[in-house]
């Protein structure tokens, strides 16, 4: 059988820069594969899958050398066009790449464009919604439907077109744990249903490989570092070495001193045979201390019963009751659309609560207006480029306390003591145009910190960001809850950062608090983490595969062991 | 959250049921008699007919009832600027003078004046209805296609509906960032002085740019990704054929505007005089 994607000692280069993206790529795809692509941020893995879907050269421009051929064909003959025949890329941003004003007029885009006669396009339309299960939103606009709804809508937009090779750029991002699972189901059945080649691009390993993957192939430096399947992938270091995540069990079996087997099928924790390894993590589970955790009494937030809605009999929250204290790191979990982002709104005041009190440190804030609970409160959007209005780093931390009236020399004090605890210092006359989005971030972080906050709220603080960047974003924040004993409230449905930096979760579905737990504790709960779209965590089913009787002191024992490391 | 202002709702009347472009040629040929003609028999007809075709397509004034307010208002600020800047235009139109009262020696009202202004506000009255009907029963979608089937390339055609597309998602980025910058202090009500709120509409303008601008990225590389401006022509999903109703409207249509065009400019005026 001949390959149906072919890089031959393939280099690329982008015009603007000195270097190579992609060094001496050799990689062969056959028709009907599965595979995932795994790499860190700029490792080029993008600029690989855009070489596939003739994004690079056509859109993005650079020299070539070396061969590829997709389907016996050169690219640079079939043109950004006649490629799209062949592939169908199904972009990250769902949202974003949302076309048509209706879902059906969205599948159809690519018909269209290939002048399909308009009853041809109805009966391909109807077929591929019924296939994705997205029959009766056909007629809603994007602005009506949720993450996962709008990528399904993606997926039928590039299935409706008979493309042999399905191309996913992180299809995980941006959705809650539970949908990102049936988002790979889904890709699953239809590699099965219709016989394509799938090529998935993600950085969310443990869940990208909760269905079977065919190999994975790891991409760093431009280079391709590893080609193997899941199973020999686990039983290495290179996961680590290059910055990836791997799966928690896997690291909880490295942990315990065990060396996996790849006989054993540790690529899923479904296949995973545990028999050769329960001793040495019952033995492992035994030693581990656990740290009696310190807490604060003192109330800094409390929301009383709460109620929120737009129109009076449907409520968008009701009855959201609970305290946060002195110096807690707590995260607000739960589906897309449950809620979060409401009550996050009605903690700064952007919109008032129907029923209910929220008091901070112990005053009813209701009185308060935006500006002067922005003092008390800060607020970190999740996109930066949403915040930033300067152009330089200094002016931009500044502008909070610029528009207070503070004083010049205060200013000056107040911004380059924030700069360097955000490690900006350096920095500090730069424009921000030339930061990367890590530190952007950061840029938005202080101009917040600088107003001393008792709280801090994060909206999303590490979607889209790779290990090393999450790491990064989450241990500054560690560093400033910290030092500054701020109390530090995230919004987020990445399972990992509510496991290993917050010390409760609170969790919220279609408008209801269902809890508020330390993370173990709720994200071993089958039940709640069904209601709620989370995920168990894969160290409940290790825990149960080595018949360890208490779960959640299990993960409890596995983060603090974790937390030692760091 | 209500009705929205101004938007297309699904309505079961014939009117809906016709095609796009057959709304939009009626739309033209209708703005086009309303304003060249000044006669008021044709405008008092045509009074009567958009009032049956709003009835018709069964509008709700609570679809349109705000915007229709907004207009009224400057309806009168426009006939009180008529009779200020102009206090005789009437007289000269017609070749007479009739007063009725006299306010000051500039300023005398005269039937013609009066008659001449109840044909501005006659104007007014049957091309709102009209523009109201359109919008509020052409669904978005279709509008592209039929853009394109009058011969207006489709990358127009394409661009308005992309922004009919993008508005709520703007309007929403809008709400975020300026909550978000309201926090951090930026205020945003009438109290700070004018530069100040010119300076503070920058703090939400220049993320709403970069947001935006991220936007645009994205979405011509999906629209390149999935074949757009492959062929000098496409199809569209949401075209309709034209049916048996929509060429009895369109000659109609038609008919009426060369008729009422004719009548008009039959005594080589525009203006229908009454005082003769």
């Amino acid at each position: 059988m001949n390959p149906i994607i072919e890089f031959k000692d393939f280099t690329f280069k982008y015009r603007a820069q000195m270097e190579p993206t992609l060094k001496n790529i050799n990689l062969k795809i056959y028709p009907g594969e599965k595979i995932l692509i795994v790499g860190p941020s700029g490792s080029g893995k993008s600029t690989l899958s855009n070489c596939i879907n003739g994004l690079v050269p056509f859109s993005y421009k650079g020299d070539i050398t070396g061969e590829l051929r997709i389907k016996d064909q050169d690219p640079a003959a079939l043109g950004i066009f006649g490629l799209s025949k062949i592939v169908g890329t199904v972009l990250q941003d769902t949202d974003g790449q949302f076309i048509g004003l209706t879902v059906a007029e969205d599948i159809a885009f690519a018909l269209e464009n290939n002048l399909i006669p308009q009853d041809v396009m109805k009966e391909r339309v109807s077929q591929v919604a019924e296939t994705v299960e997205i029959t009766s939103l056909l007629q809603h606009a994007p602005s009506e439907m949720s993450g996962g709804q709008k990528q399904r809508v993606s997926m039928a937009g590039v299935m409706v077109g008979d493309e042999e090779i399905l191309l996913f750029d992180e299809p995980l991002a941006n959705l809650d744990p539970a949908t990102g699972k049936r988002a790979i189901a889904l890709i699953d059945q239809i590699k099965k249903q219709e016989q394509k080649t799938i090529l998935i691009i993600e950085h969310r390993l443990e869940d990208a490989l909760y269905r079977d993957m065919g190999r994975i192939i790891l991409v760093a430096d431009g280079q391709i570092q590893a080609d193997m399947t899941p199973d020999e992938l686990m039983c290495t270091n290179i996961l680590e070495t290059h910055g990836i995540r791997e799966p928690l069990y896997v690291t909880a079996l490295k942990h315990a001193g065990c060396t996996l087997q790849a006989k054993d099928k540790p690529g899923n924790i479904d296949t995973l045979d545990f028999t050769p390894y329960k001793e040495a993590v019952q033995n492992w589970f035994s030693k581990v201390e656990i740290p009696t955790p310190t807490t604060s009494h003192k109330e800094v937030l409390k929301v009383e019963h709460v109620d929120f809605s737009y129109i009076e009999g449907k409520p968008i929250l009701s009855d959201i009751d609970f305290s946060i204290y002195q110096g807690e790191m707590v995260a607000i979990a739960g589906k897309n659309g449950a809620g979060k982002t409401t009550l996050s709104n009605l903690i700064c005041g952007f919109i008032k609560p129907t029923a209910g009190n929220i008091y901070l440190n112990g005053d009813d804030i209701a009185p308060l207006s935006i500006k002067e609970r922005g003092e008390r409160i800060g607020l970190v959007m999740q996109n930066p480029n949403q915040m930033i209005s300067k152009t330089m780093i200094f002016e931009e931390v500044a502008l909070g306390l610029t528009v207070r009236g503070v004083s010049q020399e205060e200013i000056e004090r107040r911004v380059n003591n924030t700069l360097k605890i955000c490690g900006l210092y350096p920095f500090r006359n730069w424009p921000i145009s030339a930061l990367s989005f890590g530190q952007k971030k950061r840029v938005t972080i202080a101009s917040i910190l600088v107003m001393e906050p008792e709280i801090l709220i994060l909206d999303e603080p590490t979607a889209g960001q790779d290990y090393k960047h999450y790491t990064e974003i989450m241990e500054f924040l560690k560093q400033i809850h910290e030092e500054k004993g701020i109390t530090i409230i995230m919004i987020t449905h990445d399972m990992h950062l509510m496991l290993e930096y917050t010390n409760r979760t609170i969790v919220i579905a279609d408008g209801q608090m269902l809890s508020i737990n330390t993370p173990a504790a709720i994200l071993t709960d089958e039940a709640l983490t069904e209601k709620a779209y989370l995920k168990k965590t894969s160290l409940y089913d290790m825990a149960i595969g080595c018949d360890i009787s208490d779960p959640p002191a299990f993960v409890d024992r596995f983060i603090s062991y974790e937390r030692g490391l760091r | 959250m209500g009705t929205k202002l101004l938007t297309y709702e699904k309505k079961d009347t014939w009117i809906d049921a016709l095609c796009g472009v057959t709304k939009l040629v009626f739309f033209l040929c209708w703005s086009i008699t309303s304003m060249m003609t000044y006669d008021t028999r044709i405008l008092a007809l045509m009074l009567v007919l958009s009032l049956i075709i709003f009835k018709v397509s069964k509008t709700r004034w609570d679809q349109v009832g705000t915007v229709f307010k907004f207009i009224l208002f400057f309806l009168c600020i426009n006939v009180i600027a008529i009779f200020l800047f102009s206090p005789n235009q009437g007289s000269i139109i017609y070749g007479s003078s009739t007063p009725i009262f006299t306010l000051t020696s500039r300023y005398v009202v005269t039937i013609e004046q009066l008659f001449y202004e109840l044909n501005i506000i006659l104007k007014y009255f049957t091309i709102v209805p009209s523009v109201f009907i359109f919008i509020v029963t052409t669904n978005p979608s279709e509008f592209a296609a039929s853009l394109n089937r009058i011969g207006i390339s489709y990358n127009i055609g394409y661009s308005i509906s992309l922004a009919l597309r993008y508005i709520p998602d703007v309007q929403d980025d809008f709400r975020k960032i300026k909550n978000a910058q309201m926090a951090r202090g930026i205020e945003m009500s009438d109290k700070g002085k004018f530069m100040d709120r010119i300076k503070h509409t920058a703090a939400i303008i220049f993320p709403l740019v970069f947001t935006s601008m991220g936007r645009i990225d994205t979405i011509s590389n999906a629209m390149e990704l999935r074949g757009f401006g492959k062929h000098k022509k496409r199809t569209w999903y949401m075209a309709r054929k034209l049916q048996r109703n929509d060429y009895i409207v369109l000659i109609v249509s038609i008919l009426f505007m060369v008729v009422a065009l004719g009548i008009t400019y039959a005594d080589g005026s525009r203006f229908y005089n009454p005082f003769l």
